[in-house]
């Protein structure tokens, strides 16, 4: 589709307007949380924490809704998975009564354990104190009280296909089975989107009753049929908020959009430079315009080395939807440097020009104001880091 | 009766490492526990009521491998973490 189509796909209502000012980042690691704040230059910024330090932080989210409660993802190598909220932007911090868990199993049946919370998404903005989370082993959970506590969503977990769907724990990354990507149509609160690590994307529109794969279109590489109904390893699919019909995924076997109108995912990924390659995790849509998208490409050949492709990072941008797609590597090491930034942890501001940020398994925060065209590091020395989110602070 | 926290599992207890809790089975206790102290038994135990894996419980000395196990008023209950990671 031409940009200037994507474009007038969007709604109309001005709901993404412009926000300057200072922002701050969530940066989950995994040896605990750190939040970063810039002034509002976005020049100069202030590392606190960390929290919850020696946990696993998986993701560390805001609620958009009331701009003050955090959630945080977190368990230890030894200790079980919880999720500390925080009411008050970080201040204090209290644990959720009753964490994500799987239903005790009956007599003679095998019962799941979630071994770690993955990813968090706020619900619908008509559902306030309505929250997702997403696991490892692939599970969805949701919480209607602000995040304290959390129940199965059993219209998918205990869905009779899921096993097959998900490749029951066997079809995973390297860090277990995931489900991530949980996005909500800003139209419908209960229409929502799910990715699976591996399972592929799946859609319900009745609040998480019914569920049907959304995979048509995608490539395989990994399995006997190229093109199967599900079993696709999507590493991050986001849904552009202005056009809720655009969907795009940095998936394990390329860069796809779809248009729900057309129904198939259409491999953009295949006009990036060949020597690149379109292999990555993160995937950010720029919050104005559903015709711009970054992603963060890395060596995906041989025994999938997940770093840079050749020891020189960069961000890549397509301005028309994957047309065409322009290098952005100002400011990034020219040579041995081995970047691997998993798909949390990149994501833009609301600012004009975008600012952008990722981080680095090596726990290095590298930040752009202008789109990607220059970047600096703003930390390094922190844990590798999994997730980062932005927030516009309050002026 | 006695119940020994590890270092990991104290701020759930105050930094106490030495709390009361009671049950006739280690089940029971542990439930009792996480009244006194919320949140601290689904760290250590999972929703199938097993023992995560770097967790060890012992009683009176003696390791067990589930919760079922019956228990007496003067037993001692401690609960280690394991060494395990990097």
């Amino acid at each position: 589709m031409p940009a200037e189509k994507l474009r007038k796909a969007s709604l109309s209502a001005p709901s993404a307007p412009v926000t300057m000012g200072a922002v701050a980042l969530l940066v989950a690691t995994r040896k605990g949380a750190f939040i970063l704040k810039s002034d509002d230059t976005r020049r100069n910024w202030e590392t606190t924490g960390p929290m919850f330090f020696g946990h696993t932080v998986h993701h560390m989210m805001l609620d958009p809704r009331d701009g003050k409660t955090l959630l945080a993802a977190a368990r230890t190598g030894h200790l079980g998975p919880t999720i500390f909220r925080s009411v008050n932007f970080g201040k204090t911090w209290k644990e959720a009564s009753r964490p994500p868990a799987f239903p005790k199993a009956t007599a003679g049946e095998t019962g799941r354990v979630v071994e770690h919370t993955f990813w968090l998404t706020p619900g619908h903005a008509s559902e306030p104190g309505t929250w997702y989370a997403g696991t490892s082993p692939q599970g969805l959970f949701r919480s209607e009280d602000k995040g304290d506590t959390w129940s199965p969503v059993a219209g998918f977990n205990e869905h009779p296909m899921r096993a097959k769907w998900t490749g029951d724990g066997q079809d995973g990354t390297p860090d277990g089975p995931k489900m991530h990507s949980i996005n909500i149509d800003p139209r419908d609160p209960r229409h929502i989107y799910i990715g699976m690590s591996s399972g592929g994307v799946f859609e319900s529109t009745d609040k998480g009753v019914n569920w049907r794969p959304l995979n048509a279109g995608c490539f395989v590489d990994f399995g006997p049929e190229p093109y199967p109904e599900y079993g696709q390893d999507p590493h991050c699919m986001r849904l552009h908020p202005l056009a809720p019909d655009i969907l795009y995924q940095q998936n394990h076997c390329g860069i796809y959009r779809m248009d729900r109108r057309v129904g198939k995912w259409e491999r953009i990924g295949s006009r990036m430079p060949r020597k690149i390659g379109d292999i990555g995790f993160p995937l950010v849509l720029h919050p104005r315009d559903p015709a711009t998208v970054w992603v963060f490409p890395m060596d995906g050949t041989s025994v999938w080395p997940r770093t840079s492709p050749g020891g020189k990072p960069a961000a890549y941008v397509t301005r028309n939807g994957g047309t065409t797609w322009q290098r952005l590597d100002g400011g990034l090491p020219l040579s041995q440097g081995w970047f691997t930034v998993k798909r949390q942890a990149m994501a833009g501001d609301a600012h004009d020009p975008v600012g952008l940020y990722f981080g680095t398994t090596g726990g290095e925060v590298w930040a752009s104001r202008n789109e990607g065209m220059k970047w600096t590091c703003i930390a390094r020395h922190l844990p590798h880091i999994y997730a980062i989110e932005t927030v516009a602070l309050k002026r | 009766m006695k119940v020994l926290i590890p270092g990991p599992l104290r701020s759930y207890t105050g930094e106490r490492r030495e709390v009361e809790a009671s049950g006739a089975t280690l089940d029971e206790l542990l439930r009792d526990l996480d009244r006194r102290h919320p949140g601290i038994r689904f760290r250590m135990i999972d929703e199938q009521d097993s023992i995560r894996p770097h967790m060890r419980i012992f009683v009176n000395q003696e390791q067990v491998r589930g919760i079922a196990v019956a228990l007496h008023p003067s037993d001692e209950v401690i609960i280690f973490q394991a060494l395990s990671g990097g």
